[in-house]
């Protein structure tokens, strides 16, 4: 049953989204809350990155700032080596061809007046393919459906919502594969869909970064998770890296005090769960 | 063997559509709880763990219905009542649900001793206010909740508190089974951890005498539960203790769900995970022959026609395949 799928070793490849002093603020005075607060990453071309922390963490802010979905209070975020400048409306859209998503409820990802033939026409569109003959461009959409295990025919004229929860999450990611991206953020894509589809989503994703070499950042709450699937782990806490490394050495071998609290609320099956290490008591507000 | 406080046989439930189509969602599940034991109900979405849940309450509400089957708490059968007297009588006192989004269930603009009152004179009409703020302050305190969330509104409290109160009210009449529907599946990890040490605290203080935990996180049920059964499409497809189901997987969907397990131990990394291809069958017109058989890799002819019935073997185990149990350990050692 445990057939070794090969791990390539992208972390000394060129770099593709770097940050340096990273901050986001919200609030001013003295209701301010320092959200992300100074951090450094540099994430490799093809390399699988993951970012864990807990709710409040810091995560989701983080990944809006990569995506450009709002702009930090200090610190710079550099795109393949040059400052990230998204400034207007079309450097932004330059800049999202280049980086998408994937986020956590694939129900509300997708406009529901909108056919399942126009997400994925839209994404060859944009890819340059608006004069394709009509056959080949139904020829690339059943590709990547394929790569997804989903079969067009099914799914043509249906609307996403007539998808189930792991179906929907797997649609993504035909997208992300017509898309072909340097960059894909995925935001939780697993946490509302059940054990096994969870196996086929990561499976696939690992697929797509081995096919197309492209950067995968995840971000997850599950350590289980993380330490399976990425080649690099950062671990969040209060908006700072506490701990950043190869998975192998971060999640064997934890030298923050929060890394181990993680890896100790995650239940295992090899060794004994420890229940004791959380306070019923202490005050979670 | 200890008294056996939850026996359920051949119980099945279908859900009518609007077209007037049956939807067999539970087709006959029988399985028994004994006193401080718990069971864990694992398989994919879709194939009916919550409708389980939802019948072994009573809730038969349209669009479920109940078909047959015996629903025996402590030597009363609660199968075929009213759901009106169901909620009267049962829910709260013999039976305790908690859904996933049990925090939503909490009305914001109410206290939570508002619920409290509520559950408790559901069932004693005549309580007194002070006496059942004195109940919920000593058990709140057993279950280690400040008192103070007894006086705040839902939307002061964190996700894992509200879940927690959740809990603690729904079992403040000490039921004697409660049925937890993935209560930690929307939280983080950590307060997935306190709302299973609660749980815990729950059956050792004696204050539910049995529970059944329905999750897909297979490290979670290990974790907590006695027992385990996975069910696939209605129906029980095998039954045995935490132990033997993870380590020792017989049935052939078993064994896939077993194969997608993540935790962040050595060896996790670099494996493949071993997805089960395809979805679970219409259960409109279920398979004439083994339910599993379409997406099942070691399926002959004969599955698909033979209907397949529970397979006892070992200590107490059993489980529905035509394949023989030392065959299927072969195949799986040689994968």
């Amino acid at each position: 049953m445990s057939e070794t799928r090969e791990r390539k070793d992208f972390s000394n490849g060129p770099l593709c989204l770097s940050g340096r002093g990273v901050t986001k603020v919200f609030g001013i005075g003295d209701r301010k809350t320092v959200a992300v607060d100074h951090v450094d990453f540099d994430f490799h071309e093809g390399e699988f990155v993951s970012i864990v922390g807990e709710s409040g963490s810091g995560k989701t802010t983080l990944s809006k700032l990569l995506l450009g979905l709002m702009n930090p209070t200090e610190g710079e975020i550099l795109f393949e080596g040059k400052p990230r400048d998204i400034s207007s409306g079309s450097k932004k859209r330059e800049y999202w061809k280049g980086i998408q998503a994937i986020f956590q409820d694939p129900f509300s990802s997708y406009n529901v007046f909108h056919k399942i033939d126009s997400v994925l026409l839209d994404c060859i569109n944009m890819r340059g393919g608006r004069n394709l003959s009509k056959e080949k461009k139904i020829e690339l959409m059943t590709e990547a459906c394929s790569f997804v295990n989903l079969k067009f025919a099914e799914l043509t004229n249906k609307y996403p919502f007539e998808l189930s929860g792991g179906q929907m999450q797997r649609l993504m990611i035909a997208r992300i594969f017509l898309l072909k991206p340097r960059i894909l953020l995925a935001d939780e894509p697993t946490s509302m869909v059940d054990a096994c589809s969870r196996a086929t989503i990561l499976d696939m994703l690992l697929d797509l970064r081995d096919e197309t070499g492209m950067t995968i950042i995840f971000i997850t709450h599950d350590i289980g998770l993380a330490y399976y699937i990425s080649d690099t782990v950062y671990i969040m806490e209060h908006g700072r890296f506490v701990e950043s490394g190869k998975a192998d050495e971060v999640i064997l071998n934890p030298q923050a005090a929060y890394t181990k609290r993680l890896i100790s609320d995650v239940p295992k099956i090899h060794e004994e769960w420890d229940l004791s290490t959380v306070d019923l008591l202490s005050k979670e507000e | 063997m200890g008294n056996v406080i939850l026996e359920v046989r051949d119980l099945k439930t279908k859900y009518v559509t609007r077209f007037h189509e049956d939807v067999f969602a539970v087709d006959g599940v029988s399985f028994k709880i004994e006193e401080g034991k718990s069971l864990g109900v694992a398989g994919e979405s879709g194939c009916g763990k919550s409708t389980l849940a939802l019948s072994l309450m009573g809730y038969y509400f349209p669009p479920l219905h109940y078909i047959s089957g015996d629903i025996i708490i402590d030597g009363k059968n609660i199968s075929g009542l009213d759901p009106d007297a169901v909620r009267k009588t049962v829910l709260g006192k013999e039976i305790a649900y908690i859904p996933q989004a049990a925090m939503n269930a909490l009305n914001p603009t109410q206290k939570i001793i508002r619920f409290v009152e509520d559950v408790i004179r559901a069932h004693e009409p005549k309580a007194d206010k002070k006496e059942i703020r004195s109940r919920a302050e000593a058990r709140f305190a057993e279950l280690g909740l400040p008192r103070e969330v007894l006086d705040k509104h839902a939307v002061e409290l964190s996700g894992g508190m509200k879940q927690r109160t959740v809990i603690a009210v729904s079992t403040i009449l000490s039921p004697k089974v409660l049925i937890a529907d993935e209560p930690s599946s929307a939280l983080d990890v950590t307060s997935q951890k306190m709302v299973i040490k609660m749980m815990r605290e729950l059956m050792e203080k004696g204050y539910i005498k049995s529970m059944l935990f329905i999750t897909h996180e297979l490290p979670l049920l290990y974790d907590v539960t006695d027992d385990i059964m996975v069910m696939y499409a209605g129906q029980i497809v095998e039954k045995g203790t935490a132990k033997e189901m993870v380590f020792d997987p017989i049935h052939p969907y078993s064994h896939g769900l077993m194969g997608s397990i993540l935790v962040p131990e050595e060896g996790t990394r670099g494996t493949t995970l071993t997805a089960i291809p395809g979805t679970p069958p219409n259960l409109k017109k279920p398979p004439q022959g083994c339910r599993f058989a379409e997406r099942c890799r070691y399926a002959k002819d004969e599955c698909r026609y033979h209907a397949i019935v529970e397979r006892p073997f070992g200590e107490g185990r059993s489980y529905r395949c035509l394949i023989g149990v030392d065959q299927l350990r072969e195949v799986y050692e040689h994968e």
